[in-house]
């Protein structure tokens, strides 16, 4: 089963929540969403689903228009970010009310309703209330009754958000696995461009209601089309320096030179938004080509392992991720080392004009 | 210490003032006519359960009983198919002039049931429902469905939409959907709103006793004529008045646990 939507547009009372979305969602593909909150990424889904009609344009399955089909008849399943269960059905009845409801045999049920609980690991507790399991139970309930119906499309409208972090590597892993074999598409919705990247597939960015990128989540990646897309994709957010491009070298904001390298030559002379990858800045040099910049130390953000390091200096601000907990005092003076070769080079419009990958290619 | 003492004290004082009035009714269901109008006792010289046995044997008693019985579940089950639905639309769905609809509902209740005496007894007369047991379960209906919509509604609207929304993505119709998975989930509320039906119902003097005169009269009509050639029976009249409360006290020990989120309209 394909699905196909095409200029598909939602808005209430004048508020627009898509705009001319298309997309083509192949079978067995893992597709992600990823996307702020508010992009629209529930909306798409609940117009996916048949909860909500869209205001513009038409969805197709398999080449058949079913923009106007009721929910019941598409064969979708669908998991919320809250624990969703029938709270007066037991995780057996939970699991198997899909199934029921399709009038299956009684045998096959049970069959369909222990395999899908092993799956998912819950048979221990086939017989007690959702209301009375963890969170992490709850919502592997919900899965595994989204699960259990061979669905063709499977929505996951961020369904592990409100489960603590190592439940969430856990279930996320799992989840990955659990569509190797499946035919169905399956369509993740999440706003942490990490969850993007390690549930791999085909990667959407929303904004505001639109599409800006779609592809191979390792390509959108290191590809983005322009600095929103980049921007999303990048978790510390990528680091934005407004910079002229010259004859011989490249300026920031009349601070900070550098010579042009042979990719950088390539581009015509101007005005142009340098980015670079948290990641890639350190605190000593790596590279022949990296650049010294002497910042002042402003904050440490201590996520996990990992210190988001934010410095400052009179023009422009950065941000490092730095792996290990780094502690420095407030105000004192350091040096960063930006690698020149890792460079994102955006247009004053935005759009990409040259990336760090592309670099590597040309080489 | 003194404290809790004094606390205990003013408890005591605040039940016993409370009781003292249902006591003295129970008493006086025990004793004769002439030992209620002698003299001052605080337990029956003479106990006797002979207001209690003519209550039971005598039809025109205990039928009042029936009759009341019988209006008072009638008029919780219209109530309750009606509410329903009007409170899961009216929490579900936007519609034009949804919010000053559900108010209204509510201005219903400020006015009082005398006003509605006229209109209904005539109306009831010339339709041939007068005295009859579905009259006064629909006159109250008037009354007991808006606050059921008001207290259904805020049971419903503490039901994430997304429990429906998963019904339907599992292919439960609509009827089956409400039916097996919403009602009960709203079951404490709905236990709640019956409650609230009886309440109004079981205690409504006025239309009641107006809309009946012999087939569906209710005990309540009937206890205000029990003025005989011989004077007032205080004896029957008490026992009568101890039966009336039981009924009360046994609907609200079964919802004790949710009456205060009722008493909020269910947002609690």
């Amino acid at each position: 089963m394909s699905l196909d939507l095409k200029n598909l547009g939602y808005e209430v009372e004048g508020e627009k929540y898509l705009t001319d979305v298309n997309l083509k969602l192949e079978p067995g593909s893992f597709n992600v969403l990823l996307g702020r909150t508010l992009a629209g990424k529930t909306s798409l889904m609940r117009l996916i689903a048949g909860l909500d009609r869209p205001t513009a344009g038409s969805i197709y399955m398999d080449g058949i228009d079913v923009t106007n089909i009721a929910v019941q008849k598409r064969n979708i399943s669908m998991v919320y970010q809250q624990f969703i269960n029938y709270p007066n059905l037991t995780v057996r009845e939970n699991i198997a009310s899909p199934l029921i409801i399709a009038k299956t045999k009684a045998s096959e049920i049970t069959r369909r309703v222990n395999e899908t609980a092993a799956i998912l690991q819950i048979e221990p507790f086939l017989d007690r209330y959702p209301l009375e399991l963890s969170g992490g139970q709850q919502q592997r309930t919900s899965m595994a009754r989204a699960l259990v119906k061979d669905a063709s499309i499977i929505l996951f409208d961020e369904p592990l958000v409100n489960l603590d972090y190592k439940l969430r590597e856990e279930l996320r892993s799992e989840l990955r696995d659990l569509f190797k074999e499946r035919n169905a598409i399956a369509v993740y919705a999440t706003t942490e461009p990490n969850e993007a990247m390690a549930l791999g597939g085909v990667t959407t960015l929303l904004h505001e209601g639109r599409v800006i990128q779609t592809g191979l989540s390792t390509k959108v990646y290191r590809n983005p089309i322009n600095i929103e897309a980049a921007k999303l994709f990048s978790e510390p957010a990528i680091n934005l320096i407004p910079g002229r491009l010259s004859q011989n070298e490249v300026t920031f904001d009349d601070s900070v030179h550098f010579p042009l390298d042979d990719d950088l030559s390539k581009i015509p002379p101007g005005n142009y938004v340098f980015g670079v990858l948290p990641s890639h800045i350190g605190l000593v040099p790596n590279h022949d080509d990296d650049l010294e910049i002497t910042m002042r130390m402003q904050l440490a953000e201590i996520s996990g392992s990992e210190t988001y390091m934010h410095v400052v200096n009179d023009h422009f601000n950065l941000v490092l991720q730095l792996s290990g907990v780094i502690s420095y005092h407030i105000g004192d003076s350091i040096k960063v080392y930006l690698p020149t070769h890792k460079l994102f080079v955006f247009d004053q419009a935005g759009n990409t004009i040259q990336t760090p990958s592309q670099r590597i290619r040309g080489n | 210490m003194q404290m809790n003492k004094r606390k205990t004290l003013g408890m005591t004082a605040y039940l016993l003032f409370i009781l003292v009035p249902i006591y003295w009714l129970l008493n006086m269901s025990f004793k004769r006519n002439d030992e209620i109008l002698g003299a001052l006792t605080l337990w029956p010289n003479d106990f006797t359960f002979d207001n209690y046995i003519t209550i039971f044997s005598d039809p025109s008693w205990y039928m009042g009983y029936v009759n009341s019985m019988i209006y008072v579940s009638m008029n919780m089950a219209i109530t309750l198919v009606v509410a329903l639905p009007a409170a899961y639309a009216f929490s579900r769905y936007k519609f034009v002039g949804d919010k000053h609809l559900f108010f209204w509902l509510l201005t219903n209740r400020m006015a009082p049931p005398a006003v509605f005496l006229l209109p209904f007894f005539q109306l009831y007369s010339s339709v041939g429902l007068f005295d009859t047991h579905i009259a006064v379960a629909l006159a109250h209906c008037l009354f007991t469905v808006p606050l059921a919509v008001w207290i259904l509604e805020g049971f419903i609207s503490g039901v994430p939409r997304e429990v429906d929304e998963t019904a339907f993505i599992d292919g439960y119709s609509f009827p089956r959907f409400f039916i097996r998975i919403f009602l009960p989930m709203i079951r404490s509320g709905i236990g709640v709103t019956a409650f609230f039906c009886f309440m109004f119902s079981w205690v409504e003097l006025l239309l009641a006793k107006t809309l009946t005169s012999v087939e569906a009269k209710p005990i309540a009509a009937i206890m205000t004529r029990t003025v005989g050639a011989a004077g007032i029976d205080w004896g029957l009249l008490s026992a009568a008045g101890i039966l009336t409360i039981v009924p009360g006290i046994l609907v609200i020990w079964f919802v004790r646990n949710h009456v205060a989120k009722g008493f909020a309209l269910g947002r609690v």
